[in-house]
């Protein structure tokens, strides 16, 4: 019998990247399509701009000669298995790391993400004939799927804590990535209705706000809303609460760990902002990027403290094998 | 010439998309080249995709108990930006026409003194309420939504078919439509700008609340619905999600005190506007059918005393109804002093003294239509008609002359449109069709979201293309005059200067076991 409470730190790191790729291809997935199907719909776009801050947000990089449309936009954030940062890329990373976990994974959770991987050459083909919308929608699909079958199916113990902190991570570090390039470049961002399907808010900000309200609120909705599962604020709670209960816990009167504080000093920051310091957006994105990254960092060195070359050439063989 | 156009023939009418066989016009260049290259049985596919779509999203009506998807027709439906700036022009104009004559016939009546349109026609309407009189709309609008339903004739000039102001349905379809074509067709959309749709529901949510009753500053704004088994259920659901207003039943709604309140689980709460799409009949048991159940008791009683506004108001029904149709250019002059920008379809009114027996003896040329007739129902068109049922027509005519009128049968204009040829084989065949653009007023201005809803008759020769009498529709393209200029590249690495590099993790290809920190840059 394994008992719950003990977990090799390599299936942890695994589990934790599990949930941040599964969630990167989903939310790829969907600012790729509002993205795209904004640009059909929206005859003043400038193409080439509006893919060129695409990639900004998704963190490529592309020299300012090189053209950019969207089949290019496809290629490279889409159907790049060899890029981590596309979906296809994302979706074999999180196939590996469930390949790697897979005594803890359970076997709903396994099947979904490995067929939908074996469907993704079929789609891609069938995305290039009549467009990307079924092929991002499959990956939207599969993605909700597989996070309802963890819920489901995994007990609450810190293999589920490791998928959700990953998740949530990877959550707060997009729509970061989505309001910064918004708020820097906003000549060539999108505009906010695009940012809100892109971060699935659509409805829940029109219920929230109406219709046609203050553009300049989307960026607080994303922001700070408390009951949408998509915001920050509600991202870095559920990424605290993980971190939380992590090795059992903390108890009540105790400091809690160091692990923690990158994300619960960015929780309680947005807490109590005030409406000023939404008008200083930059500073505040900048931090939040900062305070991602910080927290990976933390959580690595906690749980998975990592020791070099010998987990490289371990790695390489199994790569070999596969 | 492509293979899929080869076999296109016009019909005897205004064909939208070749000024003659073989001869594309010129806004059609860019979709005649993007469908050119694709066969038959590629268009069926798409066909199908956009069908399953629909089904999918519940984009259906039922037929015979069953739901079935509207039918989108994949080979759009163009207006270019000098056409449709006339079109809007006229219809804006019209609108506010019949917005003057409302507040008229519903205040001094000047126009039936002056002789313009006689007395009978407003007291002989059962549209005509006494609900509604007395009734000051807060902004003076009570036409806030609606569609003009024009057609194109032989000669390519838009004529108006009828005016709906009561509670005209079908621009959930707008929205649907545009949806599902870029996300199946997106490469049809590359070569051309194509003027939004998605504006509407924000401007609808505008033009509610710059009608809510006087005092109310953050006015709470409600969709009411008859319920889930009316066939524009979707549409109601649809536009209460995009406006994020609550979507309410009669049944959740209650009336004391002359106020209008939703029951919910934090008790009852105020609602000030409401956008009803129940027609004025089954609105409010008091005051009109006793036996309506999806009505709210006292609902007139709250709006006559100012506490709540309904939209479009009760009693508009005597503007669009058939026989006053006959009448709105001559209301465009009196009110407005203008010219009528969009001519009606030749029309006679068998109820004048002489006209009746003019009618009767060339029944077999004239299309004859109920005045109260909605959905296509009741239309005979005397060309097509058999024998015994022009002597039935006669007769029903001659009993009730206020009950008709008579036009000239139009050929509507025709666009290619998939169908099943008789030799079993999928082609393009011309098939009729209408355009209804859908107008918003607000107080201030009558904004039309761009294009409307291009409904076809999908028979051969069919002439009518109400979705009820086995219509589809197109996606209506209003083409946007022209693109900004590109910007320089300097522009360009200006804006997007900082690419923040993602984090990768384990399984990734191009970082073998690398620590799970690394901030690798990736080509």
């Amino acid at each position: 019998m394994i008992t719950t409470d003990t977990m090799l730190s390599r299936i942890a790191e695994s589990l934790f990247w599990l949930g941040r790729y599964v969630e990167r291809a989903d939310d790829t997935a969907r600012i790729l399509d509002a993205y795209l199907h904004r640009l059909l719909e929206d005859p003043w776009s400038d193409e080439d701009a509006a893919c060129r801050s695409l990639h900004a947000i998704l963190g490529v990089a592309v020299p300012t000669e090189q053209h950019c449309d969207m089949d290019s936009v496809l290629a490279r954030l889409a159907f790049d298995a060899a890029s981590p940062g596309s979906i296809e890329g994302a979706l074999t990373a999180a196939r590996q790391n469930a390949l790697t976990a897979r005594d803890v994974v359970s076997t709903e959770m396994w099947e979904t993400l490995n067929s939908t991987w074996h469907q993704l050459a079929e789609h891609r083909r069938a995305a290039r004939r009549t467009g990307p919308h079924a092929y991002l929608g499959l990956v939207r699909r599969r993605a909700a799927l597989f996070f309802g079958l963890a819920d489901s199916t995994m007990s609450r113990d810190d293999g589920w804590r490791f998928v959700v902190l990953g998740r949530s991570l990877e959550r707060v570090d997009m729509i970061a990535r989505l309001l910064a390039v918004r708020v820097l470049a906003a000549v060539h961002a999108p505009d906010w209705p695009t940012l809100l399907s892109a971060s699935g808010a659509e409805e829940a900000f029109v219920r929230a706000r109406g219709a046609g309200s203050d553009p300049g609120e989307v960026a607080a909705f994303l922001l700070l809303d408390r009951g949408f599962p998509r915001s920050v604020l509600h991202a870095l709670s559920a990424a605290e609460e993980c971190l939380a209960e992590l090795g059992g816990g903390t108890p009540a009167l105790r400091r809690p760990e160091p692990v923690r504080l990158a994300v619960g000093r960015m929780r309680t920051r947005l807490e109590y902002l005030d409406s000023a310091e939404l008008e200083q957006l930059p500073a505040l994105l900048g931090e939040l990027q900062l305070a991602c990254g910080e927290a990976t960092r933390a959580v690595a060195e906690r749980y998975f403290p990592y020791d070099g070359p010998i987990e490289w050439s371990h790695q390489s063989a199994t790569r070999e094998g596969v | 010439m492509a293979d899929i156009f080869d076999s296109y023939t016009t019909a005897d009418a205004w064909d939208e998309m070749f000024e003659r066989p073989g001869v594309v016009r010129p806004a059609y260049a860019a979709v005649f080249d993007a469908l050119s290259p694709l066969d038959s049985i590629e268009l069926r596919y798409r066909t199908d995709q956009m069908a399953r779509a629909f089904t999918d999203r519940g984009v259906t009506y039922s037929y015979g108990g069953e739901e079935r998807p509207f039918p989108l027709d994949l080979v759009p439906r163009l207006l270019d930006a000098v056409e449709w700036d006339r079109l809007s022009r006229g219809v804006r104009q019209r609108v506010l026409a019949l917005e003057a004559f409302l507040a008229d016939a519903y205040g001094r009546q000047r126009v039936f003194e002056d002789g313009v349109v006689p007395y009978r026609l407003l007291y002989s309407s059962p549209h005509f309420h006494r609900a509604a009189h007395g009734i000051e709309p807060p902004n003076g609008v009570r036409i806030h939504v609606s569609g003009i339903d024009l057609v194109r004739d032989e000669e390519g000039r838009f004529r108006v078919l009828e005016d709906n102001v009561r509670v005209p349905s079908g621009v959930s379809y707008v929205i649907e439509n545009r949806r599902v074509m870029t996300r199946t067709f997106p490469a049809l959309f590359a070569e051309q700008p194509v003027r939004p749709v998605d504006e509407y529901p924000q401007r609808l949510l505008a033009a509610l609340k710059a009608c809510a009753p006087e005092g109310v500053t953050d006015p709470v704004v409600a969709v009411l619905t008859p319920g889930v088994a009316n066939a524009a259920y979707f549409e109601h659901a649809l536009l209460a999600r995009l406006m994020g207003v609550q979507l309410v039943e009669g049944r959740d709604l209650v009336c004391s005190g002359n106020r209008v309140r939703m029951r919910t689980t934090r008790g009852e709460t105020p609602v000030h506007v409401i956008y009803r799409r129940l027609d004025d009949d089954f609105l409010d048991p008091l005051h009109f059918r006793p036996d309506s159940l999806i009505g709210v008791p006292g609902i007139m009683a709250a709006a006559h005393a100012g506490n709540v506004t309904l939209a479009n108001a009760v009693g508009n029904g005597i503007a669009d109804d058939k026989l006053l149709y006959t009448y709105v250019p001559d209301l465009i002059r009196y009110y407005l002093a203008e010219e009528p920008l969009l001519p009606n379809v030749e029309t006679i009114r068998p109820e004048e003294p002489g006209r009746l027996e003019e009618v009767l003896d060339q029944l077999d040329r004239l299309v004859l239509k109920p005045v109260d007739g909605a959905g296509g129902k009741g239309i005979v068109i005397g060309p097509r008609a058999e024998r015994d049922a022009l002597d039935r027509l006669a007769k029903q005519v001659a009993a009730d002359p206020r009950g008709w009128i008579a036009q000239r049968p139009v050929a509507l204009s025709t666009s290619p449109t998939l169908s099943r040829r008789t030799d079993g084989q999928d082609g393009l065949a011309p098939r009729h069709i209408d355009l209804r653009p859908f107008a918003v007023h607000d107080g201030s201005d009558v904004w039309l979201v761009p294009g409307g809803l291009t409904r076809v008759a999908l028979g051969e020769g069919n002439l009518i293309v109400n979705s009820s009498q086995g219509g589809g529709s197109k996606d209506t393209w209003v083409l946007a005059p022209s693109a900004p200029p590109a910007r320089s590249a300097d522009e360009r690495s200006a804006a997007v200067s900082e690419v923040i590099p993602r984090q990768f993790g384990p399984g990734a290809a191009s970082t073998p076991g690398g620590p799970a920190q690394e901030e690798a840059q990736q080509q």
